[in-house]
This record gives C-alpha cells, structure tokens and sequence, in this order.
C-alpha cells in the first residue's frame, strides 16, 4: 500500500475546477423562487404556537431579496409567491397575494428613488414594510376588523430584530446561486 | 453603472412593452388578491380543497419535525425539573395523597352516575374515536390559530370533529385534505365554544384571544361568580363537544366573565384524538330508531 494515502477525490478538485466555469443558469434563476417559498413553509415547521410569535419568514425573505437582488424576482412575483404562503399561513386565501403584491411594487419604488442605501437605510424601509405588513395581515385575519393589535407587538419585535440574520442567510444563498458549476 | 432612476429600459419598443407588462401584470396580482379575499370573505370554505391538497403534499416534512418537538421539549422538561427536585417532589407527594381520596370519590361517583344512567336508560359509552394523530404544524406566524393534523379522509376524519388531548380540548377539524387536516385551535378568535363550570355548572362562552388565552363571556348577568383558579369542562350544548372535556383555568376574572388559560398546550402535546362529533354519537346511541322506516 502507498504510505502517503491520496486525497479523497472531491478534496483533490477543490480549486482545479474554477476556471473556465460559469454559473447555472437553473439555479441562477430558480434559487430565489425557492428560497422564498421553502420561508412560506415555516408553518409546517415543529413551532406549534399558541400566540403569534414566529415571523413571517416567507416574507422578510422575499423583502431581502429585493433589497439584495432589485429586479431578480419579477415586479408580479407576489402574485405566485404569495398565493403558495396563503396556502400555508393560515390566513385568508389572498391576503399574501394582495400584500406581498402591493410590497414588491412598492420595493421597486424604493429602489429607483433611493438607489443608494448603507445597511441602515435598508433595514429600516424594511422595518417599515414588515410594520406595515403585519399590522395589514392581522386586520385582513379578523373579519370584522376586531383585532388585537397588541398581539403582534412581540412578532414585530423578533421580525425586525431576526431581518438581519435573513438578509445574511439570503445573502449566502446569492453565493450559491451563482456558484461557477458548468463548463463556460 | 449608476441607476438612472428611469424605468424605461431604452429606445426598443419590445423592451418598453415588456417593462409595462411587468407592472400591469403586479397590479393584476395585487387585484387579484383583494378580489379573492372578498371571495373568501363571503365563503369561508372556499378553496379548502386546493389548501388541503398543498397540506397533503407538506405532511410528511411535517411528521418528521413533529417527533422532533417531542423529544427536544421532553428533553428541556427533563433538564429544568433537576433544578427544583427536592420541593417539587415534596409537592408532588402531597398532591397524589389528595388525588388517591378524590380517586376513590371519583369511582364512587362513576359507579353511581352509572346506576343512574342505567335507570335513564341513556348509553355510557364514551364515543369511540376517529383516529390519533400528531400535529404537524401551526400557523406560527399569522395572528389566526390553526394547527395541521397528520390525519384526514382517508382515515375517516370529517370537519367538524372534536380534537382533543389527554389533556383537554385543543379544537376542532375545520377542513380535510386526503391525509391532513386543518384544525381550529380553541384560541383562534373565531371558535366559540360552550362551557360550565365544573364545580357547579355555571354556563359561559369561551371565545379564542389570538394571544393563547380564551375568553370566558358569561350567559347570565349579575355578580360575577368566577374567581382564578375555577376549572371549566366544555357543556356539551350545541351538540358539537360531548359534555365534560377539560377545558380552561380561570386565569383572572373581568368585569363580565374573565380570562382563562386553555388546560392543553397545542405545543406540548404528543398525540392527540379525534373525536366524532357529539350529537350523532349521541344520536346514534340513544334514540330508538324511527319507527316504520325503511
């Protein structure tokens, strides 16, 4: 047996694949559809609460690929987006559709009129449309309007607090969207 | 490049075309979905079957997540109770001493309860249950109260079903797909359950507090009777819970009924039974059958 063992294969090609690679375009389109829809399915997540309390993933993630990515989930992406976290949210079918609608136009907005934002200026007009989504959400829930308003107030907390984290990890998942896998 | 903060992508019309079909289309969706929340407005079981379709499809990523609850809560139980042993052991013997007398009053009291019933000629059985299940899910995030079931028509669940735990309500089957189901939590601010006391039977409401509490809206006007600590069992009026399941703690009495404390966390438990709904179980067992049918 040859003392010096060779290197697993997979260890042995980091590095030589690189170049004259380009990123897939499957994934380069597809990853942020999936990525906001695997966020809708957080219902299904082994939270079972009696109060609201976990944020709506689905939507802060879509908020952070529109600030991270303007222009890469089309400008009608909250129609089919919401549509699939309406089916699993829990709330009335078409409160995601008209909200998550009505936040991307108003994201692209932002966008071409504010184009140049620091971390600060993101987070807080994010601040503002989780606010003002959660607060729409939960008077679209109640019929009648007789909702508790109060009772948001920790989700709000933990929502703007968590949009941070889910602005890195969608970061990430920009890295690995365009990872270079396919032979240019 | 900097932005321009123009739209217009430059002089080719396919372009331009394209660019306003992009915002038609997002202000069709948003349409769209205000047009669709009128129709859910008017029918609340509208689109049921498309919701419990796409639940059918989630179950089984919610199954294994389910297990896993399980075992991390009873884990963290574990680790929390080492640090209050010694009182809670203390406590605990007491309570069992008591909980032996009151066992055997309670024996007294079924025996009797049943030599009534017999004289009533009303069935004792208990109706037998549909199925258990595991909850699979919440809706964690929206200020409605619904849990998903890992169970649906396929083993013979049907809304309107009470779910209920070993310990007490947790609500009752709102929609089915194949293989799940959606349940109506006793704290969503739509499920108004009949209750009474349990001490002495004073009737009251129990509406859902989107902040896990209900509310307990008593029938009858005057001095409000409820102190903290008073136990409610669901009435059984209504005909869609049997009479006598936990049901919630009074927490703090208000001005006209008080806030309660719901008995089962939906997050702690396990498993949980479905239940066939009250008034056919009890249609079926005692009523004779009408005469000179079929």
């Amino acid at each position: 047996m040859p003392l010096p063992l060779p290197l697993p294969k997979p260890i042995r090609e980091i590095g030589r694949k690189r170049i004259n690679r380009a990123p897939s375009p499957l994934l380069a389109v597809a990853v942020p559809w999936l990525v906001v829809m695997a966020g809708s399915l957080s219902p299904m997540w082994p939270v079972i609460a009696s109060a609201p309390i976990l944020p709506p993933i689905g939507f802060l993630m879509l908020v952070a690929w529109e600030q991270l990515r303007p222009g890469i989930l089309p400008v009608w992406a909250g129609l089919p987006l919401g549509l699939f976290d309406d089916l699993y949210s829990g709330q009335p079918l078409g409160s995601a559709i008209l909200l998550w609608s009505i936040a991307v136009i108003l994201l692209d907005f932002v966008e071409t009129r504010f184009p140049w934002r620091g971390f600060a200026l993101n987070w807080l007009f994010a601040s503002a449309v989780i606010a003002a989504y959660l607060f729409l959400a939960q008077a679209l829930a109640q019929p009648g309007g007789v909702g508790v308003p109060l009772a948001i107030l920790p989700q709000l907390g933990i929502s703007l607090l968590l949009y941070p984290l889910i602005a890195r990890l969608v970061a990430l998942f920009d890295r690995f969207r365009l990872m270079p896998v396919r032979e240019a | 490049m900097a932005p321009t903060g123009s739209r217009r992508p430059g002089h080719s019309r396919r372009a331009q075309y394209g660019t306003f079909l992009n915002y038609s289309l997002a202000v069709a969706g948003a349409a769209a979905g205000g047009a669709l929340l009128l129709v859910v407005a008017s029918d609340a079981t509208a689109f049921s079957g498309l919701r419990g379709a796409a639940t059918d499809l989630a179950a089984p990523a919610g199954e294994v997540g389910a297990g896993a609850r399980a075992e991390s809560q009873g884990l963290l139980l574990t680790l929390g109770a080492y640090f209050t042993k010694g009182s809670r052991v203390a406590q605990l013997e007491r309570e069992v001493a008591q909980a032996r007398v009151r066992l055997v009053e309670a024996e007294a009291l079924h025996e009797e309860n049943r030599e009534l019933r017999a004289l009533l000629k009303l069935s004792q059985s208990d109706p037998k249950p549909i199925a258990s299940a595991r909850l699979i899910g919440s809706s964690a995030s929206s200020t409605r109260r619904y849990a998903t079931l890992g169970v649906g028509s396929l083993q013979g669940v049907a809304p309107g079903m009470p779910v209920v735990s070993p310990l007490g309500l947790v609500g009752r089957v709102l929609e089915v797909g194949r293989s799940s189901a959606r349940v109506l939590l006793i704290t969503d601010s739509q499920s108004i359950i009949p209750v009474r006391r349990a001490s002495d039977g004073t009737v009251a409401l129990a509406v859902g507090h989107p902040d896990g509490t209900v509310q307990l809206k008593l029938q009858s006007l005057g001095v409000n009777p409820l102190r903290a600590g008073d136990a409610f069992v669901t009435s059984g009026s209504g005909g869609l819970f049997r009479p006598g399941i936990p049901f919630a703690v009074v927490a703090r009495p208000t001005r006209d009924g008080a806030i309660a404390r719901p008995l089962s966390d939906p997050a702690a438990t396990d498993f949980v039974i479905v239940e066939p709904q009250w008034d056919e179980a009890g249609l079926d067992s005692t009523l004779p059958a009408p005469a000179g049918g079929q």
